[in-house]
């Protein structure tokens, strides 16, 4: 089929940030899903809530002091995650090489304050359903945790070679995007796990 | 390299037309030999496995269903034991649905939507190579447990309480569950890459009112799978913890309960009807354009369509569980939301009338195909309202009045327009024309078949037959509908013998198709066939909503993509306007080792809890290979 040139795209950039760029849309493609499988946790938890006369059943609800603690450290997060945005937009590499240590050592902290949440549920996964839906919620977030802090040791160990070039910083813009979804998919379990028990 | 030097390295102007494919074929092709196989990330390559993949999986379901028809054919048969029939008919299920409905439609999705929407691959190249490995392992693990006699054996739905340990022991139940994760990753990660492919790597002037009618489609139902799925993955990861670590979800001695998992199988279950019935909607548009030789009547109607029947399909999952005690609102509530979904697929079937109508229509092969749809779909919709009342449901509720509802929706909905699609695009993908003559036998055989083993289950239904029973007395007079049915089964089995035997011939000694072999409208016959690894010379700009109807004299096209290394050219999410030049991933191996470390997991984590630690951290190291971008050439720019 015979063609003609219409325009030359020659000039534009090679990458680009947030909803201009491929992988913003691909991690709110996966934040679209994994907020639907919270969602589904937590209608599964409220059914057996709204099934069951006594909640939870046969143990005293969690201690707070773990899911507290990080609520406070996950919304304090928000500013050198921020500040590690801003800096990416600048291509700023210092900065955005310590944001991105800043940020790991975060979310290790946040790791170990996890590993006591489980320890202070008082329950546990095999007791009763309360227990059950209590660990299944609590792992998920877990497993989400985990993966984000995976990719964002990585990309700080990558920041540090010589493939930290421009473009990479479009790549630290969605590591940033996508924490801020990890703290907001925490505040309503915090709420479900530590209070709906208290209610 | 400064910007100036590297703008000029990347001009494609002063190549002619040849030296251009030459040297766009060297950048995207599939590396030679069996590893280049195993690395490769081409849509194409990945396409024509899950499609292969996925229709041998029919067979095989396929094969299951003539087994269970012969078992049924006359009265008090030993043909099959009763566990064996179990295991028969949740294979069947399973197959069908996990296996091939939901895989064969996000298949011809990875195959068609580059090529339709205008660009070179997909979105995320490698995470499409990964779920289909994690597909084809999942499938083959289900297989191969099946081949073991560990196949489950509890139905498609593994309701609970007969799917916990207290009543199913064995792992049965187990490797079902299991099979439910990988195909879940595996559609999952589609979606997510056609959702971004359609969104942003539209070719240039493809605004939302002028995306082909099939990409619609599958971009409704790629949201569907993410919103549906996760609903599955939840019940599935709690059924296999009950059965694995004492977890309680379903224990109702503990506080848990058994409607739980129904509520979670069945938000995802229903929907699933819409995730394989819409991209049958989206490849009848397709066709029917073609073969009426005239664009779609009602083009914002039929999207309208297609979205509202996206958002009611969630609100119906209750119709399945009419009969277990809900307060008699709710079973209002969701009579009334099951009969409202009548009214959008029943605007787009008056939008396919009036086009057929309005149309100069040429019946091959492909558009019999979507006459056959209409008319079963349409018995199956009549049907459905039926079982959408509740006292109607009560009375067939599990007798084959709905084995035979769903398979008139099912097949009607979905096989007849896929049978359709393969006839259609089979030039396309192959560069051979499939043999009209063998088609038209195809098509009567496949609709007289399905229509002589399936109706007759209506009056089985009616007169009290019930669903999932291994055999029943001669005093029931079933045996003469059954014997009918049974006879219509094979004959509807010979119908895809008829299909592979033309497949096979055609590729051998078919006719050379050309680039638009059917004089279609749509930018995948703008290419050659098969396209090339490139898909596209030069990324087409479009002008209308049948660019090749109304610019065949000369299409237009942009320049300035790189020769020097894989780019996709993105654009706005409205308008599409260019926007970026955008690496695209080379091939790869990890996407493959990534896919054989997580079934490592997955399935060492049947036999033990520690499968969860030791199988960990292969997976990590595979997925640092994977996105670690070392060797990649637009890194050492």
């Amino acid at each position: 089929m015979r063609q003609t040139i219409v325009r030359d795209v020659s000039e534009l950039p090679t990458y680009g940030y947030g909803p201009r760029s491929g992988p913003w849309w691909g991690a709110m493609g996966f934040m679209a899903l994994e907020g639907m499988g919270f969602a589904i946790a937590i209608g599964a938890y409220l059914y057996l809530y709204a099934v069951n006369p006594n909640w939870p059943i046969g143990a005293t609800p969690p201690d707070l002091w773990p899911g507290t603690a990080e609520t406070i450290i996950y919304l304090l997060s928000i500013i050198p995650n921020e500040m590690t945005n801003r800096a990416a937009h600048r291509q700023d590499l210092a900065k955005v090489r310590t944001g991105l240590i800043v940020m790991s050592l975060i979310g290790i902290g946040l790791l170990v304050l996890r590993g006591f949440e489980f320890a202070h549920l008082n329950t546990r996964w095999d007791n009763t359903a309360y227990g059950s839906i209590v660990w299944l919620i609590l792992g998920l977030h877990t497993t989400h945790l985990v993966t984000d802090l995976g990719d964002t040791v990585v990309l700080t160990v990558l920041m540090f070679t010589r493939h930290a070039k421009p473009r990479r910083f479009s790549d630290v813009t969605d590591n940033v995007f996508y924490w801020n979804f990890v703290v907001l998919a925490w505040l309503p379990l915090y709420v479900l796990l530590d209070w709906v028990p208290r209610l | 390299m400064s910007i100036a030097a590297e703008q000029h390295a990347l001009r494609d102007d002063g190549l002619n037309g040849l030296q251009l494919s030459t040297r766009l074929e060297s950048i995207w092709r599939t590396p030679s030999g069996f590893l280049g196989a195993l690395m490769s990330v081409d849509h194409k390559v990945v396409g024509r496995r899950y499609i292969v993949t996925s229709f041998a999986f029919l067979l095989l379901g396929g094969l299951l269903a003539v087994l269970m028809r012969v078992q049924l054919a006359r009265p008090e048969n030993t043909f099959l034991s009763a566990d064996k029939y179990n295991q028969i008919f949740t294979m069947h299920g399973s197959t069908m649905m996990f296996l091939f409905a939901v895989p064969v439609m996000e298949a011809f999705a990875v195959y068609l939507v580059p090529l339709m929407v205008g660009t070179r691959n997909l979105a995320f190249p490698r995470l499409n190579a990964f779920s289909y490995w994690m597909f084809l392992f999942g499938g083959c693990f289900l297989w191969i447990s099946f081949a073991l006699n560990v196949g489950p054996d509890v139905g498609w739905f593994a309701y609970v309480p007969l799917s916990s340990l207290q009543y199913t022991p064995t792992k049965r139940p187990d490797v079902w569950a299991q099979m439910i994760t990988f195909t879940e990753v595996a559609a999952l990660a589609v979606a997510v890459e056609i959702v971004v492919t359609v969104f942003k790597q539209r070719a240039p002037g493809m605004t939302l009112d002028r995306i082909p009618l099939f990409v619609w489609a599958m971009l409704v139902t790629a949201f569907l799978v993410m919103f549906a799925m996760p609903s599955i993955m939840v019940a599935s990861t709690s059924l296999i913890l009950d059965r694995l670590v004492n977890t309680r979800f379903y224990d109702s001695s503990s506080g848990g309960h058994s409607l739980l998992w129904q509520h979670l199988f069945w938000f995802f279950g229903h929907p699933e009807v819409y995730i394989i019935f819409i991209p049958g909607t989206g490849m009848v548009s397709a066709i029917l354009a073609t073969f009426a030789r005239r664009p779609v009547v009602g083009y914002p109607v039929v999207i309208l369509s297609l979205i509202a029947t996206g958002f009611l399909s969630f609100g119906l999952w209750v119709h399945h569980m009419f009969v277990t005690g809900l307060p008699q609102l709710g079973a209002g509530l969701f009579t009334a939301s099951s009969m409202l979904i009548a009214v959008p697929s029943g605007l787009q079937i008056f939008c396919w009338l009036a086009t057929l109508w309005d149309g100069r229509p040429v019946y091959r092969t492909p558009l019999l195909f979507v006459v056959g749809f209409i008319v079963i779909f349409v018995m199956g919709g009549l049907s459905g309202v039926m079982v959408a009342s509740v006292p109607i449901d009560t009375q067939v509720h599990d007798t084959y009045f709905v084995v035979a509802h769903f398979h008139y929706v099912l097949i009607g909905g979905a096989v007849f327009p896929l049978i359709g699609a393969v006839y259609y695009w089979f030039p396309k993908i192959t560069g051979r024309m499939l043999s009209e003559k063998l088609g038209r036998w195809n098509f009567w055989l496949a609709f007289v078949g399905f229509n002589v083993a399936f109706f007759p289950m209506h009056i089985l239904g009616l007169i009290g037959m019930p669903r999932r029973v291994y055999t029943y007395t001669a005093d029931m007079d079933w045996a003469h509908l059954n014997l009918l049915s049974s006879g219509g089964a094979v004959i509807f089995a010979l119908s895809f013998a008829l299909l592979l035997v033309n497949a096979i011939r055609s590729l051998r000694s078919g006719a050379l198709a050309g680039d638009n072999p059917w004089d279609a409208s749509t930018l995948e016959w703008a290419t050659s066939s098969p396209p090339p690894p490139q898909n596209f010379d030069r990324i087409p700009v479009v002008k209308h909503r049948d660019p090749l109807w109304l610019d065949s004299a000369s299409l237009p096209v942009v320049a300035g993509l790189s020769v020097e290394r894989r780019e996709v050219l993105l654009t706005s999410l409205a308008e599409a306007e260019p926007q970026i030049r955008e690496g695209s991933p080379e091939p790869s191996i990890w996407p493959l080792l990534t896919a054989i470390a997580t079934t490592v997991f997955f399935i060492g984590s049947i036999f033990t809890p520690w499968a969860v630690l030791w199988g960990t951290p292969p997976m990590a190291v595979t997925l640092i290979g994977w996105f670690w971008p070392a060797g990649s050439k637009e890194d050492e720019e």
